[in-house]
C-alpha cells in the first residue's frame, strides 16, 4: 500500500458553526430587508416618513378624536359650526353611523317587520357556513337548500303579502339588504347563464355561436350604467302596455345579464384549457353532449377558473352599488342619501359614512378573495406547477 | 344475417334522430324562429308604446335645440346648440377623463406593482396595503369619497390653501397658473416635432448599426437631449414668448388661471387610483412570470442589474402584461360613466339628459351603446398594435 505522508488528518466531523452575526437574527433581517443598499435606505426612510405621517392622523381621526354616540349633529361639529367640539377638531362621526345603522342595513323596511330580513340573514349564514367548510358532509343537499330553497323562502319572507305577512314593496328595501340580495341572486343566475353562453360560444352550430358572440361582446363593450339604463328605460317599452315590472327586478335583470357576459368569458377560458383528449375520451365512451360537458369537461374547467369566477362575483358585488344611478338605494346609496339629513349634516359625516360603507364592502370582497385562494389551493390537482 | 340487417336498419333509423347535423339544423331553426318571434313582438310593443305615449322616433331630434347647459365644454357650446353638439361635448369629456385617467393609472400602477416586488420589506407592505384596499371597494365609493369626503370639505375660496408655483386649492376646485403663449411660440411646436422625428431617425440608425457592428449608441440620452434641448433652444430664439396667468384671489372667488373643477378632479383621482390597484397586480404577475433563469443567464453573460431589467426582464414581462392591461384600460373607460353620479358631464350624463328631455329612450340608449363600443374597439385596436410589436417574433 501506498504510504501517505500526512502530518495531520482530521478524524472527527467539524461541528457546524453558527452563522456569522451579520447573517442572523433581527440585524440581518433589517440589513437585508430595509437597508440593503443606499437606494433601499432612502426608500426605507421615505416609507417610515409616510407611515409616521399617515398612521397617527388616521388613528387620531378614526379612534381617538372620534365621536361614537350622540343624538344629533351637535356632537360632531365644532363650536363655530354650532356644536360642542372645540374649534379645529376633526374626527370621525361614528355617531352618525350608529344612529343610522338600521337604515344602512335595511333601508326604509318597516321597523316592526325587520325581523324578516334578519331571519333571512340567519338562514343564509346557517346554510352558507357549512357550504364553505369542506369537511361538512351533504354538500348536494346543502347546495339545493342554499341556491333553490333559500331564494324561494327569502322571496316570501321579504316580499310578504302571503301567510299573514304584510306586503313590503321593493322601493322600501334598501341598504345592505339590497346589496346582498341583488348580488346573491345575480350570482345564482349569472353562473349558469354564463356557462350556457360559454358553451354556446364554443358550439359547432354557427347561428347559436354567433348569437352568443354578439351578446357577450356587446355587453362587455358597454358600461354597466348603460345596461342599467337599458333595463330601466327600455325594458318597459318592450312589454305590452299595462305590463310593468318592478324596478328592483329590472335592476336584477340588468346586473345578471351584465355579469353573465363576463362569466361566460371566464368559463370559456376554462373550457379552452381542457386538453382535447378529454373531449375525445368522452366521445369515445359514447357520452352525449350534455353528459360529456356535465360529467367530464365542466367539472375540470370550472375547477380551473375558480379564481376568475370569484373575481367576477367580487366585481358584481362592487357593481351593485351602481343601482344608485337608477335611484335604487343599496348600502352606498342609503349612506349617500343620509348626507342630506339636516340633523346630521356636518363636514365629517360624508367621510365617516363612506368609510363605514367601504369597510363593509371591503370585508365582503376581501373575504371572498381569501376564500377563493384557499379553495384554489385545496382543489389544486396538479395542473399548475 | 337477419340480426345484422335488423341492426343496420335500427341504427340507420336511430341515426335520423341522433344525427348531429339534423339535430343542429333543428335547434338552430328553433332558435332563429324564437329570436325573430321575440324581436317582432318587442318591435311591435315598442311601436305601440311609443304611439300611446306620443313619443317621436328617429334621429331627427339631434338637430333641434338642446336647451340645457353643460359645465365643462372642451368645444364651444351654449344651450342654443343642437343635441348632437351636446352629445359630442359629452363624448369629448369622456375621452379627456379616460385618457388622463389611463396615463395617471399606468404611472401609479407600475410604481405600486414594482414596489410590491421590492427587496424593501416596508415598501412591499405599503404597496400591498394599497392594493388590497383599493381592489376591494367599489369605484363609485372612491369617487364619492374624493368628492364629498375630501374635496367638498376643503376651505371656501377666501381661505384657499396656497400651494407652490402659485396654485390654489379650495372647495371649488384646483387652480393652476395658465401658460399664455405669445408670438413666435409656433417655433417651439415645430422644434418639438422636429426633435421627435430626429429621435425616431437616431433610434432607427442606432438599431441598424448595432445589428451590423454590435456597437451600441446611447439612444436614450440622445433623445432626451433632443426632445428637451431643441424646444428650449427654440424658446430662447423666439425671445421667450411665455407668460403665466396666475390665479388671483378676489373677495368671493379666484379669477384667472387654469381651473380644474372638483367633479373632474375627483373622477380622475378615483378612477386612476382604483384602476392602479389592478394594474399593479398585472405588472407584478408579469414580472414574476419571467422565469428566474432568464435574469440569471443575463447575469452570467455579464450584464449589470440595470440592463438585465431593461433588456431581458421588461421586454418579456410586457408580453404577459399587455393583454390584461388593455382590458383594464377598457374598464377605466367604461367606469368613467360613473361621472353621472357626481355631475361631471360625460357621455352617459349628457345622453341621459337628452334622453330625459326628448323621451326618446331607444335612440338615446342606442347612441350610448354605439359610442362606448366604438371607444372600446379603438382602444383594443391601438393596444393590439402595441401587443403585436411586443409579441415574440418567431422565426
Amino acid at each position: 500500500m501506498q504510504e501517505h505522508d500526512m502530518s495531520w488528518v482530521r478524524a472527527e466531523m467539524a461541528l457546524a458553526q453558527p452563522a456569522p452575526p451579520t447573517e442572523r437574527g433581527a440585524y440581518a433581517w433589517v440589513r437585508k430587508n430595509l437597508i440593503g443598499s443606499v437606494g433601499d435606505t432612502i426608500l426605507t426612510v421615505l416609507g417610515i416618513a409616510i407611515v409616521l405621517w399617515v398612521l397617527p392622523q388616521i388613528i387620531n381621526w378614526a379612534f381617538i378624536n372620534a365621536v361614537w354616540t350622540g343624538p344629533d349633529r351637535t356632537v360632531c361639529t365644532t363650536a363655530s359650526q354650532g356644536g360642542i367640539q372645540p374649534d379645529g377638531w376633526t374626527g370621525a362621526c361614528w355617531a352618525f353611523v350608529n344612529a343610522k345603522f338600521g337604515q344602512f342595513m335595511f333601508g326604509t323596511y318597516p321597523i316592526e317587520e325587520r325581523w324578516r330580513p334578519i331571519l333571512v340573514a340567519i338562514l343564509f349564514v346557517a346554510l352558507l357556513v357549512p357550504m364553505l367548510i369542506p369537511r361538512v358532509p351533504r354538500k348536494g343537499l346543502n347546495a339545493i337548500l342554499l341556491f333553490v330553497a333559500l331564494p324561494i323562502v327569502a322571496f316570501f319572507l321579504l316580499v310578504g303579502g302571503m301567510f299573514g305577512l304584510p306586503h313590503v314593496e321593493t322601493p322600501r328595501w334598501g341598504g345592505l339588504l339590497v346589496t346582498l340580495s341583488l348580488s346573491f341572486v345575480g350570482i345564482a343566475v349569472s353562473l349558469p347563464l354564463g356557462i350556457v353562453l360559454a358553451l354556446g360560444r364554443r358550439s359547432k352550430m354557427p347561428i347559436i355561436k354567433w348569437l352568443c358572440v354578439v351578446f357577450i361582446e356587446t355587453v362587455r363593450g358597454i358600461p354597466l350604467i348603460t345596461v342599467l339604463f337599458f333595463a330601466s328605460v327600455m325594458l318597459p317599452l318592450f312589454l305590452p302596455a299595462g305590463v310593468t315590472f318592478d324596478k328592483y327586478l329590472r335592476a336584477l335583470i340588468g346586473v345578471s345579464l351584465f355579469a353573465a357576459a363576463y362569466m361566460a368569458e371566464v368559463v370559456r377560458g376554462g373550457l379552452q384549457a381542457i386538453p382535447k383528449g378529454q373531449y375525445e375520451g368522452a366521445d369515445s365512451l359514447g357520452l352525449g353532449y350534455w353528459q360529456k360537458m356535465g360529467l367530464i369537461v365542466l367539472p375540470q374547467a370550472l375547477k380551473l377558473v375558480i379564481p376568475g369566477i370569484v373575481n367576477t362575483f367580487i366585481g358584481m358585488l362592487k357593481d351593485t352599488s351602481l343601482v344608485l344611478i337608477i335611484s335604487m338605494f343599496d348600502l352606498l346609496g342609503v349612506v349617500k342619501q343620509n348626507f342630506a339629513d339636516p340633523n346630521w349634516a356636518t363636514p365629517q359625516t360624508p367621510k365617516s359614512g363612506l368609510i363605514f360603507a367601504a369597510f363593509v364592502f371591503w370585508l365582503l370582497c376581501f373575504g371572498m378573495s381569501r376564500y377563493s385562494m384557499y379553495t384554489e389551493r385545496r382543489l389544486d390537482t396538479g395542473y399548475k406547477r | 344475417m337477419a340480426s345484422q340487417e335488423i341492426l343496420r336498419e335500427g341504427s340507420s333509423r336511430g341515426s335520423f334522430i341522433n344525427d348531429p347535423r339534423i339535430r343542429g339544423l333543428f335547434f338552430q331553426t328553433l332558435v332563429v324562429i324564437l329570436l325573430f318571434g321575440s324581436i317582432w313582438w318587442i318591435v311591435h310593443n315598442v311601436i305601440e308604446n311609443l304611439q300611446r305615449l306620443h313619443i317621436a322616433s328617429g334621429f331627427g331630434f339631434l338637430k333641434s335645440r338642446a336647451g340645457f347647459d353643460i359645465s365643462d365644454t372642451p368645444i364651444a357650446y351654449t344651450s342654443d346648440s343642437t343635441y348632437f353638439r351636446a352629445l359630442v361635448v359629452g363624448l369629448l369629456n369622456t375621452i379627456i377623463v379616460a385618457v388622463a385617467g389611463i396615463v395617471l393609472a399606468t404611472i401609479v400602477g407600475f410604481t405600486i406593482g414594482i414596489g410590491r416586488l421590492s427587496n424593501n420589506w416596508l415598501i412591499r407592505k405599503i404597496c400591498t396595503v394599497y392594493v388590497e384596499i383599493f381592489r376591494n371597494i367599489p369605484p363609485l365609493l372612491v369617487i364619492f369619497f374624493w368628492y364629498s369626503g375630501v374635496l367638498a370639505v376643503l376651505p371656501p375660496p377666501r381661505e384657499s390653501i396656497h400651494l407652490p408655483l402659485g396654485s390654489f386649492l379650495n372647495q371649488r376646485g384646483f387652480y393652476l397658473p395658465r401658460a399664455v403663449w405669445g408670438d413666435g411660440s409656433w417655433l417651439i411646436g415645430v422644434a418639438l416635432l422636429l426633435a421627435i422625428a430626429m429621435t425616431w431617425f437616431v433610434a432607427h440608425r442606432a438599431r441598424q448599426r448595432q445589428r451590423a457592428t454590435g456597437q451600441q449608441f446611447p439612444v436614450f440620452w440622445t433623445s432626451v437631449a433632443l426632445i428637451v434641448g431643441l424646444p428650449v433652444l427654440a424658446f430662447l430664439l423666439a425671445g421667450m414668448p411665455l407668460t403665466f396667468d396666475f390665479p388671483k384671489q378676489s373677495t368671493f372667488n379666484l379669477t384667472g388661471g387654469f381651473w380644474i373643477k372638483p367633479e373632474f378632479l375627483s373622477l380622475l383621482l378615483a378612477l386612476s387610483f382604483y384602476t392602479a390597484a389592478f394594474i399593479a397586480e398585472i405588472v407584478r404577475a408579469g414580472i414574476r412570470g419571467v422565469s428566474k433563469g432568464q435574469s440569471e443567464a443575463a447575469a452570467a453573460l455579464g450584464l449589470r442589474s440595470g440592463p438585465i431589467l431593461r433588456l431581458v426582464v421588461i421586454p418579456q414581462a410586457m408580453r404577459i402584461v399587455i393583454p390584461p392591461l388593455t382590458s383594464q384600460y377598457l374598464n377605466l373607460t367604461k367606469n368613467s360613466s360613473l361621472a353621472i353620479a357626481i355631475g361631471y358631464p360625460d357621455l352617459t350624463a349628457t345622453a341621459g339628459t337628452v334622453l330625459n328631455q326628448t323621451g326618446q329612450a331607444v335612440e338615446g340608449v342606442f347612441i350610448m351603446m354605439i359610442a362606448y363600443l366604438v371607444l372600446s374597439l379603438v382602444t383594443s385596436f391601438v393596444m393590439n398594435i402595441v401587443n403585436a410589436r411586443m409579441a415574440l417574433v418567431e422565426r
